[in-house]
């Protein structure tokens, strides 16, 4: 760690207890994102029940750090890097509950989209999908301990191929719509999975720039867009 | 009692395994070299979670570090860890160890050890069963729709009945092969690591196997080459299995490369080739026909793999010839390779050590 530390001990252990808290959060929601790839992927009902359970866990590592932070603001009034990271903790909490909901949110999908038709490849494509998000939080995650700047920028670099995988899911579950339209239900329910997934990775870049700020105490620069899946129509013939 | 760290350090430094200790303050006091490449970072100092924070592994390392406070004897705690890079995803598996009360120092020993190996054999087997079920199913439920149109709707018209049992001769046919084919991977999987010593001519049991083979690569229309190597040393074999390999790979030209009307069998002697001690022969299987995509080469040997699964099945592939092939091939202490090239055929080389 390179922030340096106080006179008062019990300020750097309860500095430290939150910075645990948040750790702890983003392994079980990592966890959760792993999971919920994995049920959808293997028609693993029961793991995906597990992920629906688990969001409660994760819900109340939120309220828990939520209090937390509000009690140390209110008892410590923190300054400068302990403030900026206290403020940090803060919106990352609510990012990774909301990186939680969608994993769950996906979750949900599993038993739908297990008794429905098969769709080929999708369902692999939105693990892999996952998986980048799951290693761009695994990546924020470790940049946020080791305040590694370097890593968080790499981070909010790499959100631009998960924007592509998504396009490229569009446009193949708008294919399959189109082929034949027994498969609607479930492009419609593939469909909404990558896009939730998409955001998770939006939100993995946020709190990756809650860490550059942490750092350095600079917002990010502006950075490069992907295509958006607002422009994507029919395929032309 | 003072302890060392620096000892310590030294100590773990040593160990092949990653291996961190983990202070009651949940930070990182040590970590040797093999953790620091797995993790990355700077960990010394640290906060554990930073770390281990996958909720099995923080849940392990916590019920050790409550371990150190209780006065009961201190078991060491396992937990799986799943350690992902962009390329690729390890198992690990994760024990925490309280340090005995002797040690005068309050920490955890972590260490890790990679276990992706044995969830990859297990990941194997699961899917060797499945594979087995799903080939079996498919020609058990033709046969199972054909009986029902034979005692029902078919039952008095001799044209579809005639037709509708060839089919299922067929199917039950192909059932036979595949179970003959498991029994004799299962028979030579067995016995692989008994290399054979009997003396066999590798050039008579060629030309043993192309005449067996004769009616099937006259009806194709195709040539067949043999050239044979004069004076070729006989080389210790089990005859039946290297028919059985022959056979297969003559086969599968027959199969996949008769589009180019000609097969080639060379046989060699080489003086020498990587990774086999001394002189080996080679014989060489070769077909002009479509060769084989570059991507499925490295798979070719598994269990079931199929390039084109429709096309193998309809020609009665089983999709365990050539894993058979590598399996008596190994058991030979042979090397089995394989070229391809798309539109000039495929060449199928079986290299066995003479001595």
């Amino acid at each position: 760690m390179t922030l340096s530390s106080h006179i008062d001990h019990s300020f750097d252990a309860d500095l430290d207890r939150i910075r645990e808290a948040i750790l702890a959060m983003g392994g079980r929601v990592e966890e959760a994102i792993a999971l919920a790839a994995r049920a959808l992927d293997e028609r693993d009902e029961d793991v995906a029940q597990q992920v629906i359970v688990g969001d409660k866990a994760i819900d109340a590592l939120e309220e828990d750090i939520n209090t937390q932070v509000v009690r140390l603001l209110a008892l410590r009034q923190p300054q400068a890097t302990d403030l900026r990271m206290v403020v940090a903790v803060m919106k990352m909490a609510a990012d990774l509950e909301r990186l939680g909901d969608y994993a769950k949110n996906m979750a949900k999908r599993v038993a739908v989209l297990s008794a429905g038709a098969q769709i080929e490849g999708a369902a692999p494509a939105i693990r892999r999908q996952a998986r980048q998000v799951g290693q761009m939080l695994k990546d924020m995650l470790d940049a946020f301990a080791h305040l590694d700047v370097a890593l968080a920028e790499d981070v909010i670099a790499r959100d631009i191929e998960v924007d592509q995988m998504t396009n490229a899911l569009f446009r193949e579950f708008i294919t399959h719509m189109m082929e034949d339209p027994r498969n609607i239900t479930a492009c419609l329910h593939y469909t909404f999975i990558a896009k939730n997934v998409e955001r998770m990775g939006d939100l993995v870049t946020g709190a990756a720039e809650q860490v550059v700020f942490l750092a350095t105490g600079q917002r990010p620069g502006e950075r490069a867009k992907g295509a958006s899946t607002a422009s994507i129509g029919l395929p032309q013939e | 009692m003072s302890v060392d760290l620096a000892q310590c350090g030294a100590l773990i430094e040593a160990l092949p395994d990653p291996a961190l200790l983990v202070s009651t303050e949940r930070r990182i006091l040590l970590a040797n070299a093999a953790a620091r490449d797995l993790f990355g970072a700077p960990l010394v100092g640290a906060l554990a979670s930073a770390c281990l924070r996958q909720p099995e592994a923080a849940a392990a390392l916590e019920r050790a570090l409550v371990a150190l406070d209780s006065a009961a004897p201190t078991q060491p705690q396992e937990a799986r860890f799943i350690q992902t890079t962009p390329t690729r995803e390890s198992v690990l598996r994760l024990t925490a160890s309280p340090l005995a009360p002797q040690a005068g120092l309050a920490a955890v020993l972590v260490s890790l050890r990679d276990i992706s190996h044995v969830e990859e054999a297990e990941q194997q087997r699961r899917d060797f069963v499945a594979n087995v079920s799903h080939e079996m199913r498919s020609p058990l439920t033709v046969l199972a729709g054909f009986i029902e149109t034979l005692k029902g709707p078919a039952k008095d018209d001799p044209t579809a009945r005639a037709q509708f049992l060839d089919i299922m001769e067929r199917e039950a046919q192909r059932m036979t092969r595949l179970v003959a084919d498991l029994l004799s991977l299962s028979r030579v999987e067995g016995e692989e690591k008994v290399r054979p010593r009997t003396l066999v001519s590798l050039s008579e049991i060629l030309r043993a196997t192309l005449a067996a083979l004769r009616p099937q690569t006259d009806e194709a229309g195709l040539t067949v080459e043999f050239r044979d190597l004069p004076e070729a040393p006989s080389i210790p074999g089990d005859r039946d299995q290297l028919v059985q390999v022959f056979h297969n790979l003559v086969e599968n030209a027959l199969k996949y490369g008769a589009s180019g009307n000609r097969i080639e069998i060379t046989l060699d002697r080489l003086e020498t080739l990587p990774g086999v001690n001394g002189p080996v022969l080679k014989a060489c299987v070769r077909d002009h026909g479509d060769g084989i995509d570059p991507l499925h080469l490295p798979r070719l040997t598994e269990r079931f793999y199929r390039v084109d699964g429709h096309r193998s099945r309809a020609m009665g592939g089983t999709g365990l010839g050539l894993a058979i092939v590598k399996h008596i091939v190994n058991r030979h202490r042979g090397r089995l390779s394989i070229r391809s090239v798309r539109g000039e055929g495929s060449t199928f080389c079986i290299a066995l050590p003479i001595t």
